[in-house]
């Protein structure tokens, strides 16, 4: 009888089975009972026309409110639609797909928000970069109300429950946005390690959550914060100065994010100082892109977890069949769309017109070449 | 024996060939840079417009047992399969919305209302008819296999039921597309395996068994004791939608004046010339916006076929272009009412299932087929073609027909 019964629950959320849920699975085998009726698509299909937000199909959410924090950078708050699971790690990032011009524009921003409180809101904290057109974008242009695509948190740059008795926060620019999270966090949960905490923007005005880390400071936790404005006291040099800002930085597990020089050098001198690569975690928002373009580079492929090197006149499509992995395809020509694939990571360029495609977005493989390294799901 | 040389058959240079590829180029060039939120708010609508339609045909029919409940429910719910199918369906499997890189409008993940599975679609469909459009022996969309569309393919006895064939295959169009995809025809001449073909029709079992369920289980349980009437609705709604779908599809291909080619022809084929196999091979029907919404826009059937991924609510302004082509390159643009075209299309149906003897054009000049050796047969016309020096204006493929049916 039992045994009829979990067949049953089976059968009955077959068609939702992909679906993610952010309350109780058991919505599934009402969700796929329903769908019976709403064969190909699913009873969200339909709900999301009378609410937006009443879909779980692709996880979404409504911007209810964009907060300035500096002259360039903004505090945007969320509230997620159906399926999305507020239970994610401080220090985790989630990816944001807002429609500009039809298109939709995916890029990841670190959640500031702490999870499982703030009624279930999330929020992630933005800085406009010139050459960043969706941070732009959402620092400035985006009205309350609009509804964006949501990508599920992730992200190994994440902070353990409980944490180190000490630690080391080494963020800046906006690589403070994950660090607050945490931060948050661990006055959310009254955990009081020993943290020291080294920031660097260019000036006072330019330090994002300026008040509220000083009143971290003024809580009489063990909290300690060197702010480095560069403007004044220019870059810090980690080789020469570390030592004098935080004797015991070696024994501290250190949590990083910034610019790619800044991760470079810290690397460098953690490395040249014998400390161990697990108690260094580090967070990079820039991947290197090409602006060479469909020159070639190295493929990934994901799932058959194979590479491959190629110029800019090979296809990903012969990339892929060149080291034996079943590629879909069909008139290999660029009209058909059976060969389409995600994009995982990196950028490539299609031949026929030179657009740039980047992550997150669907390519034909067939007439696509890779603009530097690149990763596909397959 | 069908078109085997396009530029003697079009009176075209290598050079003219080319210079058109290239303004074609420039027209899809135009329409994917000026795509945007208008294009992006148009289909959009058109999926809102759709799934409203649907609910309240299935709501409406919950009142079946009513003689104006169900007529309006039938039609609502017809009108939604209809849109579904041409404008939703067929469209954005061609990837026609692609790039707006809308996950829940995007060619790899729509999935649609028929028995069909996409994925088959997407083979028989995207890839081979659109590809090899019209070449007699690669395109199996010339007669599918169970008709003779054109004087080119072989006459066989079991071809005498053509016009039979064609009422069953209008009647039971969705059915029809769905065995479509176990490509029978290369079953037969022993290209793909009957293992391929089994599995095949277990992922169509799958399909149908969730349209089925939809449309003569779930709904009409539903409803109760109306059950008997929500049935017959179904499966009506099911119908028009399957002849409306099937006299389309037949008017995009099989009016007199949409060439057929051979294979020949395809081996030395570059990427202009197939653009112009495209323009040729097709054939539109008149309609207004509403007519050209409910055909999916495949009205356009020529602009679809040079384009099959662009945003089909451009095609009417692709069409405007496309049609000034035709004229500086005296090229025919083949259109026409759709009842005139449909004719068209059924009496080619109902000739050739008759052997070629019976009949009285051949595979060369013929209403459904020509050749290039039309031309050539009637000594010195092709002489007097392309752009004469005095007046800078080009006669060509056009003139030409028009000359031999005065002659």
């Amino acid at each position: 009888m039992a045994l009829k019964l979990r067949d049953f629950t089976r059968w009955s959320e077959a068609p939702a089975k992909h679906v993610e849920t952010a309350s109780t699975p058991k919505i599934n085998i009402l969700r796929g009972l329903a769908a019976r009726a709403t064969t190909p698509l699913l009873p969200d299909d339909y709900l999301k026309l009378l609410n937006p937000l009443w879909s779980a199909r692709e996880l979404r959410g409504e911007i209810l409110d964009v907060r300035k924090e500096t002259e360039d950078s903004a505090t945007v708050t969320i509230k997620p639609g159906w399926g999305f699971s507020g239970d994610y790690q401080p220090g985790q990032y989630v990816g944001i797909g807002l429609r500009i011009d039809g298109r939709w524009h995916w890029r990841s921003y670190s959640l500031t928000s702490i999870p499982r409180r703030d009624k279930k809101l999330i929020s992630i904290t933005v800085k406009a970069t010139p050459e960043g057109f969706l941070s732009t974008h959402l620092v400035n242009g985006v009205k309350s109300g609009t509804i964006v695509r949501l990508a599920a948190p992730k992200g190994d740059f994440a902070l353990p429950d409980p944490p180190p008795p000490k630690l080391l926060l080494v963020t800046a620019g906006s690589g403070i946005t994950p660090v607050m999270a945490m931060l948050r966090s661990l006055k959310q949960r009254g955990q009081q390690p020993d943290v020291v905490h080294i920031h660097s923007a260019p000036s006072t005005q330019d330090v994002i959550f300026h008040d509220e880390l000083r009143q971290l400071g003024e809580d009489g936790g063990d909290y300690r914060l060197h702010l480095q404005l560069t403007d004044d006291m220019g870059h810090l040099d980690f080789e020469a100065e570390l030592d004098g800002l935080v004797a015991d930085w070696k024994d501290r597990p250190t949590w990083a994010c910034g610019p790619p020089a800044m991760l470079d050098t810290i690397e460098q001198v953690w490395k040249d100082a014998g400390v161990s690569e697990d108690h260094l975690h580090m967070e990079r928002f820039v991947i290197a892109r090409t602006d060479k373009g469909g020159e070639g580079g190295t493929v990934t492929f994901a799932l058959s977890d194979k590479t491959v090197e190629v110029d800019g006149a090979t296809s990903l499509l012969e990339a892929g069949e060149q080291v034996g992995i079943q590629m879909p395809f069909g008139c290999r020509m660029g009209i058909c769309q059976t060969c389409v694939l995600p994009l995982e990571s990196g950028h490539i360029r299609d031949f026929r017109n030179g657009t740039e495609h980047g992550e997150g977005d669907r390519i034909q493989t067939c007439i696509s070449a890779a603009s530097g390294d690149c990763t596909l799901n397959i | 024996m069908a078109i085997s040389d396009i530029k003697e058959y079009t009176h075209l240079t290598p050079e003219d060939v080319e210079e058109l590829g290239r303004e074609l180029d420039a027209i899809r060039a135009d329409i994917e840079e000026s795509r945007g939120e208008r294009d992006a708010r148009y289909i959009r609508r058109a999926i809102q417009l759709q799934r409203g339609l649907a609910a309240a045909g299935r709501i409406t029919l919950f009142g079946s047992k009513n003689k104006v409940a169900w007529t309006v429910g039938t039609g609502l719910l017809a009108l939604a399969k209809i849109i579904e199918n041409m404008e939703l369906g067929h469209n954005i499997t061609h990837g026609q919305w692609d790039w707006m890189n809308d996950p829940e409008i995007h060619s790899t993940e729509w999935e649609w209302d028929t028995t069909s599975p996409t994925v088959h679609w997407k083979k028989s469909h995207n890839f081979i008819h659109h590809k090899y459009t019209n070449i007699v022996g690669l395109d199996d969309d010339i007669g599918y296999g169970i008709m003779r569309l054109t004087r080119d393919q072989r006459w066989e006895r079991w071809m005498i039921g053509n016009p039979v064939y064609n009422f069953l295959l209008g009647t039971l169009f969705e059915w029809g597309v769905a065995a479509h995809g176990l490509e029978t025809t290369k079953f037969r001449k022993g290209e793909k395996s009957k293992g391929e073909v089994l599995k095949d029709l277990k992922i169509i079992g799958k399909k149908v068994g969730k349209q089925v369920g939809k449309d003569y289980i779930v709904f009409p349980a539903l409803t109760g004791r109306a059950w008997k009437h929500t049935l017959g609705a179904n499966a009506v709604a099911n119908l028009i939608r399957n002849y409306w779908s099937y006299m389309v599809i037949f008017c995009g291909h099989f009016p007199d004046g949409a060439e057929k080619f051979t294979q020949e022809e395809y081996e030395t084929e570059t990427p202009a010339e197939w653009y112009l196999r495209q323009m040729l091979g097709s054939a539109n029907f008149n309609a207004g916006p509403l007519m050209a919404f409910m055909s999916g826009n495949l009205c356009y059937q020529i602009e679809h076929h040079l384009f099959p991924d662009l945003p089909s609510n451009r095609y009417a302004e692709i069409g405007e272009r496309v049609r000034a082509l035709c004229e500086k390159y005296d090229l025919p643009y083949t259109t026409g009412p759709l009842l005139r075209q449909y004719s068209q299309s059924f009496w080619t149906i109902a000739k050739l299932a008759l052997p070629n003897r019976f009949l009285k054009g051949t595979a060369d000049d013929a209403p459904e087929t020509h050749s290039e050796l039309k031309f050539r047969i009637r000594d010195g016309v092709r002489e007097t073609f392309g752009v004469d020096p005095a007046t800078g204006k080009r006669r060509g493929l056009r003139t030409a027909m028009r000359e031999l049916q005065m002659a």
